[in-house]
């Protein structure tokens, strides 16, 4: 049986506070985990449920928790809710209708890993949300879960919420750990993982909300159960965010494995009256774009991979026959030559210049050549900079110029 | 007069700073509190964050001119901040911008003269959904189009 996990008790009124999510079995998770469990146990089961990555990248939680030290340096987590990835609103979901839930998994997280202070690095935009986790965390104080000796564990957590304060790039791991230190968020070069050397030095795991909300189910249920809400080796649902030309816009948690066309076609009602399809971007603006006879696809890392996009933050964006991919790549450019950190030549000048060519040729003053220029000057970006963002802007860049080079070239 | 904090808000300052195994740390929190009370972090505000965290007033301008959220120029009473990425785009938000262009005859970037609004347009918001839609304050504003934004604005005073 197929079900919904993270967005099954969402339509209950007052669900962020404490008494009404303990009512619906709240917080038994925790105390599972922290009297029944040890901590090996936790993280085999985790690694058993195959939970990837929701930020982007896929990568499965469990195996990144094994890679942190065993030492006596303080280790944290650190939970990405930057949510910039455009196209994205998942996560305000969770944090708004249910942050007990993403509590509950940070607990049981740090447990696992045997950390004593995570921090909740959110968005600067999200202030109403960043004081509702702020009540929720106080609540959780107040009813044992969190200070010293949890449950009479023996275990001690503090959560804290960091705004971040408008700066797409910290959004990415180790820029987000640069802000949190209270520098400028500009992204360190890897190796080191932050999993060894993180935050102020210290061994550091960075999960998404998504993911972190994830670990209670997993914990109550078993890996087993969770490995079949979704694929064997992409466990669980995703909360499938679809925005742009549909008559439904909204979020969807579904099976991971849902098809795209029926994600746009039965669950968000369909196109606009009116409207035709004309492409979709399957995993926020950073994944490449897909023309509308390429929408019959499992929703799932793999299945994208082979389409040669990404699953990314389930981000779908749907663009309707009438929208000039014109105006489209003139926001997708825009938008990376703005958050580009300026620390990469290829980047920094490469997304610039891309973005001037594209206005000059929304203008009417485009020239000939300027579709190859385009293509160039992304490829030059491509595997030549520090972070993913110089991949992040060039895959889309790439994609829709060379997918729809005949109606950019009509332009020139 | 140089710029102080109340007690109050030095006592929540303290607070916030324990939280972090680095004083610097803090910055963030510390610079959204110091724009909303003293509604943008000019010189003299920077000199009064860098006492307070101990570091040099350079080192708190490096912070406020990478953050967009940060401002060194006093903003208007109500800060409009329209999504201008790929979903609202779709739904409209270009027209939607010139219209408030038009209404409130200032520019993007631009503040009324009766200091009442700044405009500003801004990168995707996570609320895509709700395309097209934009931000007043910290308040969340969907779906929007003359007539609703005509009521919304007319509303504040
Ligand atoms: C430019 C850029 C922006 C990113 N923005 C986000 C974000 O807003 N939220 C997020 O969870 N991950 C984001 N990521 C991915 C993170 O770097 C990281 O992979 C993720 O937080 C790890 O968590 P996960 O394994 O649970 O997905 C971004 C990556 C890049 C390169
Ligand atoms: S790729 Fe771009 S965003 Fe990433 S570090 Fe380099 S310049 Fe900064
Ligand atoms: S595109 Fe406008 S809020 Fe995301």
């Amino acid at each position: 049986m197929k079900e919904k996990v993270l967005t099954e008790h969402f339509g209950l009124e007052n669900l962020y506070k404490i008494d009404v999510y303990k009512k619906q079995g709240g917080y038994q998770a925790t105390e599972k985990a922290l009297k029944k469990m040890k901590p090996e146990e936790i993280l085999e089961e985790v690694k058993k449920a195959n939970l990837r990555g929701r930020g982007g990248a896929g990568f499965p939680a469990g195996v990144k928790w094994s890679f942190v030290p065993d030492t006596d340096k303080p280790k944290y987590l650190c939970v990405n809710a930057d949510e910039g990835e455009p196209g994205t609103f998942k996560d305000r979901y969770i944090m708004s209708h249910n942050p007990h839930m993403l509590l509950e998994g940070i607990i049981i997280t740090s447990f696992c890993v045997g950390i004593h202070a995570a921090f909740i690095y959110i968005r600067g935009e999200y202030e109403a949300i960043a004081l509702r986790l702020e009540q929720a965390i106080s609540e959780a104080y107040e009813n044992g879960f969190l200070g010293k000796n949890i449950l009479e564990s023996g275990f001690d957590l503090d959560i804290f919420v960091h705004r971040g304060a408008g700066a797409y790039i910290c959004g990415e791991e180790t820029a987000l750990l640069e802000s949190l230190e209270g520098k400028r968020g500009v992204p360190r070069l890897k190796p080191p993982f932050p999993a060894s050397v993180g935050l102020w030095q210290c061994p550091t795991v960075i999960n998404n909300v998504e993911t972190i909300s994830n670990i209670s189910h997993i914990i109550l249920n078993g890996a087993e159960w969770f490995v079949k809400q979704g694929l064997p080796k992409d466990g669980g649902t995703r909360i499938f965010g679809v925005s742009g030309m549909v008559k439904n816009p909204g979020i969807y948690e579904l099976p991971l494995g849902t098809s795209l066309k029926d994600i746009i076609f039965k669950h968000a009602g369909g196109m606009k009256e009116g409207k035709k399809l004309k492409a979709v971007i399957p995993g926020g603006m950073s994944a490449p774009i897909l023309t509308a006879d390429e929408i019959n696809i499992k929703m799932d890392f793999d299945s994208l991979v082979e389409a040669n996009s990404m699953l990314g933050s389930a981000a779908i964006i749907v663009i309707d026959e009438k929208t000039s991919i014109l105006d489209v790549l003139k926001v997708v450019t825009k938008f990376y030559s703005h958050e580009s950190c300026g620390q990469c030549t290829p980047c920094r000048i490469g997304n610039s210049w891309i973005n001037k060519i594209v206005k000059r040729i929304a203008e009417g003053k485009g020239k000939k050549e300027d579709i190859d220029s385009i293509l160039r000057l992304a490829s030059n970006i491509e595997g030549n900079t520090l972070c993913p963002l110089g991949d992040a802007a060039a895959m889309p860049i790439l994609s829709i110029t060379k997918k729809f080079r005949k109606e950019l070239e009509s332009h020139v | 007069m140089s710029p102080e904090f109340s007690e109050k808000t030095k006592k929540k300052i303290e607070e916030i700073v324990a939280r972090y195994p680095q004083k610097e740390a803090a910055i963030l929190p510390v610079l959204h509190i110091t724009q909303q009370e003293f509604g943008s972090i000019s010189a003299e505000e920077e000199k009064l964050v860098a006492r307070i965290l101990g570091i040099k007033p350079i080192s708190v301008r490096e912070i406020v001119t990478f953050y967009t959220m940060l401002s060194r120029e006093s903003l208007g009473k109500y800060h409009i901040q329209v999504c201008s990425n790929l979903s609202c785009s779709l739904l409209g938000a270009g027209n939607f911008v010139d219209y408030l262009v038009e209404k409130l005859g200032i520019e993007p970037g631009e503040t009324t003269p009766d200091k009442k609004f700044t405009l500003s347009t801004v990168e995707c918001l996570g609320a895509c959904e709700r395309a097209p839609c934009m931000l007043i304050n910290f308040n969340y504003y969907g779906e929007m189009d003359p007539k609703k934004v005509d009521e919304i604005l007319d509303g504040l005073k």
